[in-house]
């Protein structure tokens, strides 16, 4: 019987047996609401419905909370307990290997019991099996108990005088409370999550050594200096923002300034098409297409000096994979980035100002270089912060183009590598989540989250104080 | 008049400076006008390059193979279970394999050559076959056409890639020769003009290396390589076929830039798939595998279809988790939360989260859901979660927006009818903000689904080869396969994975087209 109940899908079946004393305490609390209030003079202050809302959320909260503890600890009792009946042979295991074998009981558990010859582990299942029936019933019943009494005070306070609406508002309230939190949490969860293995990280790399130092060879020996990342993901993001930032802004002041409403409605949209790109596609692209083209330009290159006596030998690297292909294609991605930010800043300086200086006399370039720049000033470097932020984060990019080379080199056509590059690197492989690569990765986030947080922080604070000026 | 003119600004110095300005001005507006076109030109280039790729893989070549489905090998005593029949790719394969050599017997004498014959189907392709005839036992004994993929070196040379083939055009042969040593000498007058011309020019811009190049000449199912070669004759090593096919024929040539060391086609192969081309045994056909199959170590047999539904399922666990709490979060910003330093913080919180490189999120799902919660690597449900709290701000954003848009008449005018708090937002604002609130809903989901980093780095990267049916089932999304496929050495997946960024664009245009159109239909102006 025990081990029947054992084979029970929890998870369903919660929901099933909340979903059913949600519906009937509503219907308690309701239909007792209409009782009283028919048989009372005075006006009931809450309708019938906020009563049958207010009994079923008493019910199923506790209910709730009770089948919550039960989930989070219900698993490690079981084994526990199991662990203590094991005969004493058992304790010749190491720990891991015990731990091994009560999954291997488990799993075999949740697929509907063991049939095999073993019969020491056909015996372990079948009292997993009880014990879990044991849990499983547990909870069933405390639950129903939790909700029942729950359900019962809740419905001894219906009365015409309570005001169920107001109480049913604000538990909605600190649910609607709960949500927005979770943005925090998010947040919190992050910096404790990169903070707390970096600490272990850094319990075992000195920090000094991984901030200054120049040698970065985390796959194959213990070397973790990452200034060649760093100077990597600096090297591609002002590539980048070569290509970006006139770009984009040249194509924002066009917009805002010159273009007609007809052209202005179909190039916006276009351009905001490269932002909805996928980065994967530009990595392919930078791959297929980007890279061998700067390669063979290099290589002409190299010929072209060599034979012009410039030179005696290669001077460009010419790599297959290069930090100047990446660069090129991130700077093609941030292009919206500037451009649509810088656009509305622009379009937000007011009309005056250019009135202005037309009356003075000045052509519409001299008013918008002299007059409405300086006057976007702030909100156009909050834009390239932004971008220059979205081009250190940037993944699939570098990863798939700036090739895996940890070197400090100026030569834009060598492979550099990046912090991310490094992240993904060592992320994917089978590691352990104690072993320094895995840190590392842990580390060199925290450095990417702090410095991107920074561009942030600063230039949403910027447009703020943009925004505050002009409305 | 002419005192004026030099006190008015119309002297000849001030006339110059003004067109020194009115050329400032037009340089200026033309940058602006060159950026734009500058921009748009790369979004192009991309989209073209990828569109190109991906067209060549929306087709491949399959070959058909007409066997007798012998019981003693693909139902042999003992393994004549339909599921054992199913997963004989051996029995399949040998059928097949000796169907080709039945047509091309001189790669039966040496084992080299036979290998390299059996190169042309892979051997994972025949399982299709074995299931149909699993699943109909009656086709056992009978003839079959079983039509499997050719191999995917030999199908991007049909498409005219990897080998660098140039045409050129032989006349009429007025006779052929074969000798007793294999050799055929081909004869007509001023017939192998062009060809000597244009290997003069080859000589010329590739030196000596040129010497090196293969041409083969081809007639009907006969292919020959040139040893020798003058105006008016020509030696051939007949690599298959028969002398008799040259006779009285206009041959078609072709030089190849590659030399045969270089090109993962050899000569011999394509002198037999030009052969089974001419013996109407390949046809191109549709590739609907991209669509219908799974990944696959061979490109010519690898799909997107666990890709897609592991993109989907994802995209189930992230709407589920992200839309609901986003929009409530959204909704307690907006109408309930107090001015006060806790709202500020959520409010500088959410506007920073949104901006925060999506790898990181990555690195939390890893530490929280992966280390600490112990959930199972390569998850959708881990996938969906992570991506959730990645959506999570770009929905409350959006919804922000929506519920701002709601004129306060609407609350007014709830509140005046004793409606609570509650009751104005849930009855009347939210209803209204719903189209806004759907459409920021869509562009995050959106945005979810493009993004790769995040699930590098919780194991969404290995090798699936099942669909997934749950999200608790190892899984892989579009996006990944589509980088996992890029990092493949062959070239022939460079195709496939532009055939699969298609099939994300497109969703992703699909979900775009959604949003305007809700916008177009719902949105209100107050």
């Amino acid at each position: 019987m025990l081990q029947q109940l054992g084979h029970l899908s929890m998870g369903w079946l919660m929901i099933a047996l909340l979903a059913v004393l949600a519906s009937s305490a509503f219907f308690l609390g309701r239909v007792r609401a209409e009782q009283v209030a028919g048989s009372s003079p005075v006006r009931s202050h809450s309708r019938p419905n906020y009563h049958g809302y207010f009994v079923a959320i008493c019910a199923v909260t506790p209910a709730a909370l009770a089948a919550l503890v039960f989930g989070l600890f219900g698993d490690g009792v079981t084994r526990s307990v199991l662990v203590n009946e094991l005969p004493d042979a058992f304790g010749l295991l190491s720990a891991t290997e015990l731990d091994t074998y009560i999954d291997a009981v488990a799993q075999s558990a949740a697929s509907g019991g063991y049939s095999g010859a073993d019969r020491i582990f056909a015996a372990v299942t079948n009292r997993y099996l009880e014990l879990r029936g044991l849990l499983n019933s547990g909870v069933i019943g405390f639950s129903l108990l939790a909700g029942g009494i729950g359900m019962y005070l809740a419905r001894r306070r219906v009365s015409p005088q309570f005001r169920a609406r107001a109480r049913v508002d604000s538990i909605l309230e600190l649910g609607l409370f709960v949500c927005a939190a979770i943005a925090i949490a998010t947040t919190i969860g992050i910096v404790a999550s990169l903070l707390f293995e970096s600490l272990k990280f850094f319990g075992q790399v000195p920090i000094t050594e991984f901030l200054f130092g120049t040698r970065w060879n985390a796959q194959t020996s213990a070397e973790f200096g990452a200034l060649p990342l760093f100077f990597g993901t600096f090297m591609i993001a002002l590539i980048a923002m070569i290509i970006a930032a006139p770009i984009g802004l040249f194509a924002a002041i066009y917009l805002s300034e010159y273009a007609g409403p007809s052209v202005r409605g179909w190039v916006k949209p276009v351009l905001e098409v490269l932002a909805g790109i996928p980065t994967v596609v530009y990595g392919f692209f930078a791959l297929l297409v980007v890279a061998p083209a700067v390669r063979s330009a290099a290589l002409w290159l190299n010929d072209a000096l060599i034979n012009l006596g410039l030179a005696s030998g290669p001077v460009l690297a010419a790599q297959p994979t290069s930090a100047l292909a990446a660069g090129l294609v991130m700077g093609i991605m941030v292009i919206p980035f500037v451009s649509s930010l810088s656009d509305d800043v622009i379009n937000a300086v007011p009309q005056t100002l250019r009135d202005g200086a037309f009356a003075l006399g000045a052509t519409k370039s001299e008013t918008i270089r002299e007059v409405v720049i300086p006057a976007a000033l702030p909100g156009i470097i909050a834009a390239l912060l932004l971008a220059v932020s979205r081009a250190v984060g940037e993944t699939m990019i570098v990863v798939m183009a700036a090739g895996k080379g940890a070197r400090i080199s100026m030569d834009p056509t060598s492979d550099l590598t990046t912090i991310t590059v490094q992240i993904v690197s060592l992320m994917t492989g089978e590691t352990g989540f104690d072993d320094p690569k895995t840190l590392s990765a842990f580390a060199l986030g925290l450095v990417l989250f702090a410095v991107t947080l920074m561009f942030n922080l600063v230039a949403l604070r910027v447009v703020q104080k943009f925004r505050e000026k002009y409305d | 008049m002419t005192d004026t003119d030099a006190r008015s600004f119309r002297n000849a110095a001030a006339l110059k400076r003004l067109k020194g300005r009115r050329a400032a001005d037009a340089r200026f507006k033309f940058y602006g006008r060159l950026a734009i076109v500058v921009a748009l030109a790369a979004l192009a280039m991309l989209l073209v390059s990828v569109g190109t790729q991906a067209f060549s893989a929306a087709t491949h070549h399959v070959v058909r193979y007409d066997i007798e489905l012998d019981p003693a090998r693909i139902a042999p005593d003992g393994a004549s279970a339909p599921e054992d029949i199913s997963r004989n790719v051996e029995g399949f394969y040998g059928l097949a394999r000796d169907s080709l050599l039945e047509t091309f017997p001189e790669a039966n004498t040496i084992p080299a050559q036979r290998l390299l014959l059996a190169k042309t189907l892979t051997r994972l392709a025949v399982l299709p076959a074995a299931r149909e005839v699993a699943a109909r036992p009656e086709l056992i004994g009978n003839a079959y056409t079983l039509t499997a993929p050719l191999n995917h070196d030999l199908d991007l040379f049909l498409k005219g890639r990897g080998a660098g083939e140039m045409r050129v055009e032989i006349g009429s042969i007025a006779a052929a020769k074969a000798d007793a040593d294999g050799e055929v000498t081909l004869t007509g007058p001023d017939a192998f003009k062009a060809v000597v011309t244009r290997l003069a020019s080859l000589r010329a811009e590739m030196g000596p290396a040129a010497d090196t190049l293969s041409v083969l000449v081809t007639s009907g199912r006969s292919t020959g390589r040139l040893s020798d070669i003058t105006a008016n004759t020509a030696r051939l090593d007949l690599l298959t076929g028969d002398a008799a096919d040259f006779e009285q024929s206009r041959p078609a040539g072709r030089i190849f830039r590659l030399a045969e060391s270089e090109r993962n086609v050899s000569d011999q192969q394509i002198a037999w798939v030009l052969a089974l081309k001419d013996l109407g045994r390949v046809s191109r056909v549709a590739n609907t595998g991209l669509l219908t199959q799974t990944d696959s170590t061979y490109p010519e047999l690898a799909g997107g279809l666990a890709a897609i539904v592991g993109s989907l399922l994802t995209m189930l666990i992230t709407a589920f988790v992200a839309v609901p709490i986003g929009v409530l979060a959204a909704v307690y910003l907006e109408e309930f939360a107090p001015k006060n330093r806790v709202t500020d913080l959520i409010e500088v919180n959410i506007n920073n989260l949104a901006a925060v490189p999506s790898i990181v999120f990555g690195l939390l799902g890893a530490a929280l859901f992966l280390n600490f919660l112990d959930m199972p690597r390569s998850a959708p449900l881990v996938g969906g979660l992570v991506l959730a709290l990645l959506t999570f701000p770009v929905v409350i954003i959006a919804s922000r927006a929506a519920l701002k848009a709601v004129p306060p008449s609407i609350r007014a005018g709830a509140l005046a009818v004793g409606a609570s708090k509650m009751q104005i937002v849930f009855h009347h604002v939210v209803p209204l903000a719903a189209p806004g609130i759907l459409t920021g809903a869509i562009l995050g989901m959106a945005r979810a689904l493009g993004e790769t980093a995040p699930l590098l780095l919780i194991g969404m990267v290995a090798f699936v080869g099942d669909v997934p049916r749950s999200p608790l089932d190892e899984s892989t999304v579009l996006p990944v396969q589509i980088f996992s496929w890029s990092n493949n050495a062959e070239r022939a997946w460079e195709p496939m994975t532009a055939a699969l960024i298609v099939i994300l664009l497109v969703l992703l245009l699909l979900m775009n087209s959604l949003v305007v159109f809700l916008r177009s239909k719902f949105e209100r102006r107050w």
